[in-house]
């Protein structure tokens, strides 16, 4: 309990496995009194939820009050399924503050909070308990590297995919476009400012060489090949939302872009080029790293001064473009670098586009609330359907208007109304259900899986697997343990999936794969392996494991099936707690963010 | 009260589940661990259909493979040879050429996505990308249709080697595929526990996994605990050796061909064998924007002919070709004129498929393409026609119908026509 309260008392980094649980097996009584007895009985908790008061603070940004005020209007407007009595749409009711807490540390930090940090939130009887949660997690030192880690790795999945520097004679360097990116996040710079370090970067992919610059790493594999088509893909999706792939080729039926605009939109990467550095010495080319240069364009009609492109329509008619951007704005046609850096006034022109904006929002508000203003979240284009069209533009705006911090942006969907609510769905809102192909009205929120990497996260804090080395060892083995979930579809746009995806693959993993057999060991110095040699009786000790898994107490069947579970292990404590401790990890209370 | 119960030496299963029971433990009827049903293989091959389908990622060049025009500004270097069937087929397929009386080309094929994630995606389910409705890939609905003829059958329906595929849409994760390599070994199979303790694990979980699926929080939770099912499933099941493709004599494992491909339609075979009513094989690298020929003739068309001609081959001789179709797809075709680069770019507007086995006849080329190679002359199947014809010669009901999660009614093969041409 004194431990307990002394909240800063947590050593910044890493928890020591043993110490760790002596001291949360001393808080297991108060715990038990904290935890409450919500969780005890299933139904019991939503009528508690209802009527507790929703703990945010009454100062928030006035961007969350046009969230909350938005979506009431939408709820308010939206019958309940299609029958002639359908009433207007209920939000469920609150969620219990522990599964808010562990849905928050999961979205913002990528792994499930510690039984400490769950002990930390639980006693804190503040009115302002969440926005503090919030704001500790986006700004106290302690967080700062997990922060940063977690959104380096979303960000290099969206930038490079899961494969991304894992292919043959790759020229991309993971670990380089990860330390970029963790650099960025670690220092919270401005959105913006990633975008165009990323769209017009030179340098070196590998850290180290001379010339370092980790952002080369997005396009080091999409400038070389079929004239840069790739990096026109990418770039235009991922930033803008504007899918134009299908456009490279013919007027595309469903989309406005037509294919004059793609030839122009990638004209600005026909400067550039990923020269291959060789390792030293050796005799069969093999690749070390790329270098991202720009070099003098003399264009297609060999004329640097009006360095044209040309492409061929679908009759096989052939046309010229020059670089303009998508909403129509030229550039010079000079084809010289010193005359024309064709990626720079790329980067400046989207620096004025409003899809710039709306594109990250679209993400972040996807990351945290499951799906986005738009399906797919890069699909912007005029075709597709927008869900809540005005709020989507009033807070893509309002983000700009914040300097492009990102931070601003998690809090305010963070303590937003939807982000609030729980994930049961009851029957006032049962119609609300995108996964079957409705537009999503946000009034519970939407269950889905862990990723693989925030598994693995939160199997490293919660039993210290895989906490041996620095830094970038422990981000290299989490690399290669993510291989095995990597499926490509074996096309020239490098294109995958991942069997990390409820499929029988995954369960086969959490059932016996290595990472859980190391967090479920008992062998001596494992976490378990500590939690047997400390104080404490059985029943505390199966509460730990309940409150470190899932944020909840065990109920009173759960124990007694460990304790049965302890008899046929014949008394063996460890054993015992092994099977809960594997049951619980491979439980859907578990492994959805709920 | 418990010790009371416990036996002093271990403690089986039947023993276990009946304390759990007292203990008023929530056990679910799918509780039916360690299957030592001895399934004899005659029921489980009586009246079996099943699907092998042969996915080309990337989009291969049918023309210089099923409908060549030689002579022609867009024929390539390829010749025409004489078959089995009443067709010709390129000379570097000279394998396949023996067996052309089992299969037949549909060279009429005109579909209109050019994309590979939009032309995969509709190859595999009769539908364009749709953001509101997750459509079942052909696997995921086979796997649906004739699991049901075997209830014995404890290896995932859908099995796809070597590959991605595709997924099972509103059907839910239980009806995915099963993702394997070609060499049919599945990563962290065992479990290595001894006695009951893999039961007793298991009925912990389900406490926590049925308790939490009863507060509602969405079907994919019901979805996560049936995935579990089969996972238990197969874990325990002896039918699981279907994939040890290595327990092949040499011959057969040279006979089809020592790689991926090859191995992994043995594999197939295997599988079929087994009951399993949907198998994808892949083989990719066929997005030849570059140096099409050279790949084909040295590379792609030498692996393909091999095990393709030894898959269908094999499959007659057991007699298992009666009831098992044979697929041959890509996403698209390519290009009739040939680019800058020696290669061919992506083409949807005409092009061939292969098909074989079941009710279908061999030995037929059904529809054609223009001189040139552009258009079809005559009729234009689609993928819809396609998988509907592949459902007929299999006896799937063409009445079929699925409802989405969402209410929404749709036909088997997205109301496809059946390609009476393949029918006689």
């Amino acid at each position: 309990m004194t431990i307990l309260t002394h909240k800063h008392s947590f050593p910044k980094i890493a928890f020591s496995g043993f110490l760790n649980a002596l001291f949360a097996l001393v808080g297991v009584f108060v715990l038990i009194v904290m935890f409450g007895d919500s969780s005890a009985r299933a139904g019991d908790d939503e009528e508690k939820a209802a009527v507790k008061k929703d703990s945010r603070r009454a100062t928030l940004p006035v961007q969350v009050g046009k969230i909350d005020a938005a979506m009431v209007a939408q709820w308010s407007q939206t019958p309940n399924g299609t029958g002639a009595n359908a009433q207007p749409i209920k939000p469920s009711p609150v969620e219990d503050d522990l599964k808010w807490c562990r849905r928050l540390f999961l979205d913002v930090i990528g792994r499930i909070p510690s039984y400490e940090e769950f002990a930390e939130f639980a006693k804190d009887k503040s009115p302002d308990k969440k926005y503090v949660l919030v704001n500790r997690l986006l700004n106290e030192d302690r967080y700062t590297e997990e922060y940063a880690n977690h959104w380096s790795t979303v960000w290099t999945n969206v930038l490079i995919g899961r494969s991304g520097g894992l292919e043959n004679r790759s020229l991309t360097n993971r670990s380089g476009m990860e330390k970029y990116l963790r650099d960025c996040f670690a220092r919270n710079k401005p959105y913006n400012e990633m975008v165009i370090e990323l769209v017009t970067a030179t340098g070196t992919t590998k850290p180290g060489t001379e010339g370092f610059n980790g952002a080369t790493n997005f396009l080091a594999m999409k400038v070389n090949e079929e004239n840069g088509t790739q990096a026109t893909a990418a770039v235009s999706r991922i930033f803008l939302g504007l899918q134009v792939q299908c456009t490279q080729c013919h007027n595309h039926p469903f989309n406005q872009w037509k294919q004059q605009k793609f030839w122009e939109f990638n004209a600005f990467f026909r400067q550039s080029r990923a020269l291959r550095r060789f390792v030293s010495g050796s005799t069969n080319n093999e690749v070390d790293h790329a270098e991202i240069i720009n070099q003098d364009f003399a264009g297609e009609g060999r004329r640097p001064e009006q360095a044209e492109i040309y492409y061929q329509l679908r009759n096989g008619l052939t046309k010229v473009a020059y670089p303009a951007f998508v909403d129509g704005t030229e550039i010079g046609k000079s084809g010289y670098v010193s005359q024309i850096n064709r990626r720079n006034e790329l980067g400046k022109l989207m620096m004025e586009s409003p899809f710039l904006d709306k594109a990250v929002v679209n993400r972040m508000w996807a990351h945290f609330l499951g799906y986005g203003f738009t399906k797919p979240i890069d699909d912007l284009g005029p075709h597709n359907p927008t869900t809540q069209p005005e709020l989507f533009e009033e807070i893509s705006a309002d983000f700009r208007a914040a300097s492009y911090d990102l931070k601003q942006l998690i809090v305010w969907i963070t303590m937003s109304k939807p982000y609030q609510l729980s994930s049961k769905i009851t029957k006032d809102n049962s119609s609300d259900e995108p996964s079957l192909g409705e537009s999503p009205k946000f009034s519970h929120f939407y269950t889905r899986q862990m990723s693989a990497e925030q598994l693995f996260q939160s199997l490293a804090v919660a039993t210290q697997a895989n906490r041996k080395g620095n830094l970038e060892e422990q981000q290299k083995k989490r690399d290669d343990w993510m291989k095995q979930f990597v499926v490509a579809f074996g096309t020239d746009d490098g294109e995958e999936t991942t069997t990390f995806n409820g499929s029988i693959p995954q369960s086969l993993m959490l059932f016996n794969g290595d990472l859980i057999r190391e967090a479920i060991s008992t062998d001596a110095g494992s976490w378990l392996h500590g939690m047997v040699q400390n104080k404490g009786s059985v029943a505390e000790k199966i509460q730990y494991l309940y409150i470190a898994g899932l944020g909840r107490k065990a109920r009173q069947d759960e124990v007694s099936i460990a304790q049965q579970l302890l008899a046929a292990r014949k008394n063996d404590l460890g054993g015992m707690l092994q099977d809960m401790w594997w049951a619980i990890l491979n439980s859907n209370e578990f492994i959805f963010n709920h | 009260m418990w010790s009371r119960f416990a036996p002093p030496v271990g403690m089986n299963r039947r023993h276990f589940m009946s304390h759990m029971a007292g203990a008023g433990a929530l056990l679910g009827s799918s509780l039916s661990l360690g299957h030592s049903l001895r399934v004899h293989a005659d029921t489980l091959k009586k009246n079996h259909k099943s699907c092998i389908l042969l996915w080309m990622g990337g989009g291969p060049s049918s023309m210089d493979i099923w409908d060549l025009k030689p002579g022609t500004d867009n024929g390539g270097p390829f010749k025409a040879i004489s078959t089995s069937g009443d067709l010709q087929i390129c000379e570097h397929m000279p394998l396949m050429a023996k067996q052309m009386h089992h299969m037949s080309i549909v060279r009429s094929m005109s579909t209109r996505e050019a994309d590979h994630n939009r032309g995969r995606y509709y190859m595999h389910t009769g539908y364009v990308p749709d953001a509101n409705v997750d459509y079942p890939s052909y696997g995921s609905v086979m796997a649906h249709e004739l699991a049901s003829q075997r209830p014995d059958l404890q290896i995932p329906p859908f099995v796809s080697i070597g590959g991605a595929s595709e997924g099972p849409g509103f059907l839910g994760m239980s009806w995915a595929p099963l993702g394997v390599s070609s060499n049919g070994r599945i990563r962290n199979l065992e479990m290595k526990l001894e006695g009951d303790r893999l039961t007793q694990r298991r009925i912990a979980l389900e406490l926590i996994e049925n308790s939490f699926i009863s507060q509602n929080r969405g079907s994919v939770l019901e979805d996560h605990r049936k995935v579990q099912g089969k996972t238990f499933d197969l874990m325990t099941s002896s039918q699981m050796k279907a994939f040890d493709v290595e327990k092949e004599p040499e011959a057969a494992k040279e006979r089809y061909g020592k790689n991926n491909f090859g191995q992994g339609c043995l594999l197939a075979r295997r599988l079929v064998e087994a009951g399993v009513p949907f198998a994808e094989v892949d083989l990719g690298g066929w997005d030849n924007h570059q140096g099409i020929f050279r790949t084909l003739e040295n590379d792609r068309l030498p692996v393909l002919d091999k095990a393709m001609s030894a898959l269908v081959e094999d499959l007659s001789q057991r007699g298992l070709l009666e009831d098992t179709c044979i697929v041959w797809m890509g996403e698209f075709a390519r290009t009739p004129r040939i680019n800058a680069d020696a290669g061919r770019d992506h083409w949807a507007k005409a092009w061939s498929v292969v098909v074989g086995g079941g009710k279908i006849q061999g030995g037929k080329a059904v529809g054609a393409t223009n001189a040139d190679g552009t258009e079809v002359a005559g009729e234009p199947y689609s993928s819809e026609d396609l998988m509907a014809s592949v459902c007929h010669a299999l006896g799937i009901s063409l009445e079929t119908t699925f409802t989405s999660r969402n209410g929404r009614p749709m036909k088997i093969a997205n109301s496809g026509k059946i390609i009476k041409d393949l029918f006689g």
